[in-house]
């Protein structure tokens, strides 16, 4: 092509762009709320959390001002008891995880070189999922009815309905919900950044922030779901009174503790994780140089990663566990010190090996390193148990995660905000009042959060609604109080500089910061992601292609058009990122929140006991979920392939590993065995802590489990079977396969249920048969599923949408069905067989 | 007994939740720290406190210095291979160094400050909403049984056995140890040895409910042998002339939750009242122990101390109210 182009090519380029503008169009009026693009879904799901830390924030002000003077009765004991519960948890679960499942949503497209993430519905469903459980969750304290036992929720005080009230079932309903979103999320995340990538960006020139996003996803993937199998154990002992967490009838208290821990240990570094990535993107600009060390920052943050899974019971140190426990999580606990300081020092070697310029985000971004030092140093002291044994449960700890939060987080997340803020509506935000709600921030921070490392050693402990005169807490309560609310100020102005209307300034430039990664090529009046789908060879290729920026917008990488008016990207190979089939992916569609809505109906219905709105709610979702399935995946193309320019020609189909849905498939079922191994956990656990776990109850027997176990494995063998009979293009065989087993799950859910019901096995009267029903309705609501999914399978067959080429539905099917034999493998030995080995 | 006061105590406004009287006698900062010690875990880790805080401080000093370093305009860029030296160096290496050192030091104190006290005084101490039922066992005879109060020895370690009534709470007395938590079901033990006489505070720690903020209790640490006169003395009756307080106190059922030692008051559903006269607070370390304060408590339980399970007692004539407090804090 020819450097200046003639005007058929500028003809042509025009047409195409417009094609192409038309494709990704948002759709206008209320319609706009449809949109289901990641730019819009990305904006909404930053501000719906920027507005919940806005709402936290306020209630941590309320509680400053109780504590401000001693014996306040400005608020009731009550209250404040709601208010700190509902700090943490609106701060925690409804701002700083999912603030990056949105910086992700909206930035990864452009930064990988894709025009969308692979699932853009799933995206905007877990969106409006996220806004009603979040919605739900704060709404309540303004009917007193608001959680008040602790983000932590520790029974007894929160599974007996007397001592907690509806606010715990409020608690655990929207925060399952929100807990799905995030999972959901987290799938489209892990799928995008491993499959969606540009052509050329090997899975070692991906930047730092895809890494760190995809190290993170995969922590939620092992992380939330052992919280939400306590969430299931919780739930079921409120509404029905079935003893997991009572030590009268078998149970424990401290099996919840290690679930939440097991939870929300990682949870602290899955908010970390992504503000460092923040910063790996920052820092490299202003020193005007490549990261140093980009292999020792994955490499820490991998490493982090892993090792924050290995630290939780550094919560439980004054549990009364034994000793030598104690000892080896205080070494686990200092050793993950190591890998963070590694990402810290990355990134002054790269500032001394760059020429710094000085700017808003490198300061929130200094400023934040200096005040998440301070939090990591007093992490060091906290992780050893003998200290822990006075710090815990009191002020200096309440400082230490403060330190380490609005350090490690909040002020890269600002500096992320005035970094980024021009690729919203490409304007700046203000220098000036950037530097002054620095030092706002910065100095309110530190005022109010400095003294209470004194607060705490001087024996105040945490979560108490106020505290008497003498103690030598006042005067430092009330310089932590005014440090509250500079702090506070400081946070109003950057809300203030965002939120103020930037007409009269004129349109900047693109990439005004002239950054060195893919995401400033994306242009804010575009909803497209890329012009066209670049070849990527280096870490920073806005610095190192020189014609890159103007190859995308002149349309001359890959899938410049929409031809069939399509919404297309390229789907890469994992590691080298060598390009593999056309995606196409859904558009706008008002599913995504029928289906958010009726499911989040479904959870506000059970919280309130109200079991028929919840089935017609849970139905409605059903059917939505079905009929978004339908219409919008797996769709058979009108052509086998299709020319994506640059002389390449590429499938439009894909089934198996080489489609992304199977991969979302397998993500999905890797977190959903995480949450199933958490009961089992829970089933050993139980046998650990008794003599006779059993309690003396009969359990299901041997028959009827093992039963069980034949029928499903039958039932599997016979899907695994319909599949190689559908690649034969036997389709009378492959549909008698698919029904029969059909049947055979049905006999074999009978077959489950029979054993705890004939032995008469009673959950409310102790533990074991708790567990064990547990485990079998786990079992069986997977068979529904897989069942479900069989007659799917079949529907999609008879309307002629599978067939022996296009067969993505089944192989997914088969997928999940590989997990659900895994998990009766599992379940029905150990409640069947290992009661009988009599090792107790 | 009193230990380390100020001279001059500030007069408190005690508002709803208590009276305008001063908090106990002692009036200084140092009655609930854990950097103002009297017992030899307390010690041990207030020194491991400073030791952390010095090397601490260090390293935030050196980064941040390293840092401002970085962001001035320099002559000279570092080249990349030294940057990365300074990863190595910096990062695993020194870090390793440090923490071994500071992880080794702490893993070494561990088994001195909790040993085995076989043998030792055992005191039980049950967490229950929001108060703590006490018993002292000794060898020959039935324990005494205390509540909200926890008298140790001077020099003799004690095993305190921890147990919870309804959800979890948590022990601590900041000045003689570390935390250990009442969870319900379970049996924690915690030894503690007391090295100086003193009045301290001691508070629940793990959030259990409406009133969390205004469960605590005081420690008091005496000389060995005033210890064992008064122990001696707990064991047996109070003795009390009673008066009309004390036919007042079972007319109107008090006895029905409180139980007072060599009377008809039984219940188990209060915190025992036999000795209440010689404790340091009434409510569980929320008021000083006056008459005026257990009169208040039984006026208004739920007023100082929300989601108490004591039923409110203003409808008594307040005369009789004034009797039952005096033979209470009578009780010796």
């Amino acid at each position: 092509m020819s450097v200046r182009p003639d005007a058929d090519t500028r003809k042509i380029r025009h047409a195409q762009a417009e094609r192409l503008r038309a494709v990704w169009a948002n759709p206008s009026g209320w319609r706009y709320w449809t949109s289901v693009n990641n730019f819009q879904v990305g904006l909404w799901y930053s501000s719906a959390a920027f507005a919940f830390m806005l709402f936290g924030g306020v209630l941590a002000l309320l509680m400053r001002l109780q504590l401000a003077t001693p014996v306040s009765d400005l608020f009731s004991a009550d209250f404040y008891n709601q208010a700190f519960t509902l700090h943490g948890t609106v701060m925690m679960f409804l701002f700083a995880v999912p603030i990056f499942e949105a910086a992700a949503i909206f930035l990864l497209p452009p930064m990988l070189g894709a025009r969308e993430l692979p699932f853009p519905r799933l995206g905007a469903f877990g969106f409006w999922s996220f806004l009603i459980g979040g919605v739900f969750v704060c709404g309540s304290i303004f009917f007193d009815a608001a959680p008040s036992s602790g983000w932590f929720m520790y029974p007894p005080l929160a599974t007996d309905p007397e001592l907690s009230g509806v606010g715990a079932d409020i608690w655990l309903l929207g925060l399952s919900f929100i807990e799905i979103a995030s999972i959901a999320a987290a799938v489209e995340l892990i799928v995008g950044i491993m499959k969606c990538r540009a052509p050329g960006m090997r899975i070692n020139l991906m930047p730092l922030f895809a890494w760190y996003l995809l190290i993170v996803a995969g922590m939620i993937l092992f992380a939330f779901p052992p919280l939400i199998a306590g969430d299931i154990l919780f739930e079921m002992q409120r509404m029905f009174d079935w003893p997991f967490f009572d030590p009268t009838r078998g149970g424990d208290p401290l099996l919840w503790q290690h679930l939440f821990w097991i939870f929300g240990h990682p949870e602290v570094y899955i908010i970390f994780l992504p503000a460092i990535a923040l910063m790996a993107m920052i820092v490299p600009t202003f020193s005007q140089r490549p990261i140093v060390g980009y292999s020792w920052i994955v490499l820490a943050a991998v490493g982090t990663g892993f090792l924050s899974f290995g630290l939780w019971v550094h919560h439980m140190f004054a549990t009364g566990l034994p000793q030598i426990s104690l000892a080896f999580f205080s070494a686990a606990s200092e050793a993950v010190v190591i890998p963070t300081g590694v990402q810290l020092f990355v990134f002054i070697a790269t500032m001394l090996a760059g020429r710094v310029i000085f700017s808003v985000p490198m300061l929130f971004g200094v400023g934040g390193i200096a005040i998440f030092v301070i939090g990591g140093l007093t992490g060091v002291m906290v992780a050893l148990a003998p200290f822990n044994w006075q710090a815990h449960d009191t002020y200096f700890v309440v400082a230490h995660l403060h330190y380490v939060m609005i350090g490690g987080m909040l002020f890269p997340v600002v500096a992320g905000i005035y970094y980024y803020y021009p690729l919203i509506d490409a304007k700046h935000l203000s220098d000036a009042l950037g530097r002054i709600a620095f030092w706002l921030m910065f100095a309110g921070f530190n005022i109010a959060f400095f003294p209470m490392h004194l607060t705490g050693m001087r024996g105040m402990p945490r979560r108490v609604f106020t505290y008497q005169t003498e103690l030598g807490w006042d005067w430092l309560n009330l310089i932590s109080t005014t440090g509250a609310f500079v702090f506070a100020s400081g946070v109003l102005l950057v809300a203030f500089d965002v939120l103020r209307p930037k007409n009269r300034y004129l349109r900047g430039e693109m990439n005004p910061w002239r950054a060195g990664t893919l995401e400033w090529i994306s242009e804010p009046e575009e909803n497209w992601g890329v012009r066209s789908i670049p070849v990527i060879t280096s870490r920073y290729p806005l610095w190192d292609q020189k014609t890159l920026m103007r190859d995308i917008s002149e349309g001359r990488g890959y899938l410049p058009d929409a031809e069939e008016g399509r919404r297309e990207g390229l789907v890469t190979s994992v590691l080298d990122a060598r390009p593999l089939q056309v995606l196409r992916v859904g558009g706008t569609s008002y599913l995504t929140i029928v289906s958010a809505a009726s499911l989040g109906a479904t959870f506000i219905a059970l919280t309130f006991h109200w079991w028929i709105a919840s089935l017609v709610a849970a139905m409605a979702a059903f059917t939505a979920i079905v009929w978004w399935l339908w219409t919008g995946t797996a769709e058979i193309p009108e052509k086998p392939e299709k020319d994506v320019g640059l002389d390449l020609t590429l499938p439009i189909y894909a089934s198996g590993p080489a489609s992304v849905g199977w991969w979302a498939m397998f993500i999905t079922m890797v977190g959903d065995s995480t949450a199933f191994a958490s009961l089992v956990f829970g089933y050993f656990f139980y046998w650990t802590i008794h003599p006779d776990f059993t309690g003396g109850i009969d359990g299901p027997g041997s028959f009827w489990p093992l039963l069980a176990l034949a029928l499903f494995a039958a039932a599997w063998g016979l899907t695994v079977v319909a599949r190689r009979y559908n690649t034969k293009d036997d389709v009378l065989v492959m549909r008698l396969c698919l029904a029969v087993s059909f049947a055979l799950t049905c006999a074999a859910s009978v077959a489950a249920l029979q054993g705890p019901r004939a032995h008469a096995m009673q959950p409310t009267a102790h533990v074991y048969p708790a567990i064990v029903w547990i485990l079998v309705i786990w079992v069986l609501a997977h068979a529904a599923v897989g069942a479900v999914m069989q007659a799917y399978c079949l529907a999609r067959s008879f309307a002629g949408r599978l067939t022996r080429q296009y067969d993505a539905d089944l192989s997914n099917v088969v997928l999940f069905w590989h997990f659900l034999v895994i998990t009766a493998a599992i379940t029905f030995p150990v409640i069947g067989l290992f009661p009988q080995a009599g090792w107790r | 007994m009193v230990y380390g006061c100020h001279p001059e105590q500030r007069r408190s406004t005690f508002g709803r939740y208590a009276t305008g009287a001063p908090f106990l006698c002692c009036g200084c900062t140092g009655r609930q720290s854990a950097l103002d010690t009297a017992g030899s875990e307390a010690d041990a880790t207030s020194f491991l406190f400073w030791v952390l805080v010095s090397t601490g401080a260090f390293i935030w000093l050196a980064v941040v210095g390293l840092l401002v370093y970085a962001l001035r305009d320099r002559r000279h860029m570092w080249s990349e291979d030294a940057a990365g030296k300074l990863i190595l160096w910096a990062g695993p290496i020194f870090s390793s160094v440090v923490l071994l050192a500071l992880l080794t030091y702490a893993l070494w104190l561990m088994p001195g400050l909790r040993p085995s006290s076989a043998g030792a005084l055992r005191i039980e101490v049950t967490g229950t909403q929001f108060w703590w039922r006490v018993a002292y066992h000794q060898s020959p005879g039935p324990p005494a049984i205390s509540a909200n109060e926890i008298r140790l020895p001077v020099g003799e370690p004690v095993e305190l056995v921890l147990r919870s009534d309804d959800v979890v709470h948590s022990f601590w007395i900041p000045s003689l140890g570390g935390k250990m938590d009442m969870i319900p079901g379970r049996t924690n033990r915690l030894s503690l040895l007391a090295n100086k006489a003193g009045i301290y505070g001691g508070v629940c720690t793990e959030f259990c409910g409406t009133s969390h903020a205004l469960m605590a209790f005081s420690a008091v640490t005496m000389r060995p042998d005033d210890f064992d006169r008064w122990l001696a003395a707990q064991s047996n009756p109070a003795a009390n002339a009673g008066g009309s307080g004390k036919h007042l106190f079972m007319k109107h059922g008090c006895g029905s939750c409180h139980r007072i030692d060599g009377t008809e008051a039984r219940g188990l559903v209060g915190p025992d009242l036999s000795h209440l006269g010689g404790r340091e607070t009434v409510g569980a370390g929320i008021l000083p122990n006056t008459e005026d304060a257990i009169a208040r408590f039984i006026a208004e339980p739920g007023v100082l101390k929300p989601g108490t399970r004591m039923p409110s007692f203003a409808m008594l004539p307040p005369d009789e109210i004034r009797a039952i407090a005096t033979y209470l804090k009578g009780l010796k």
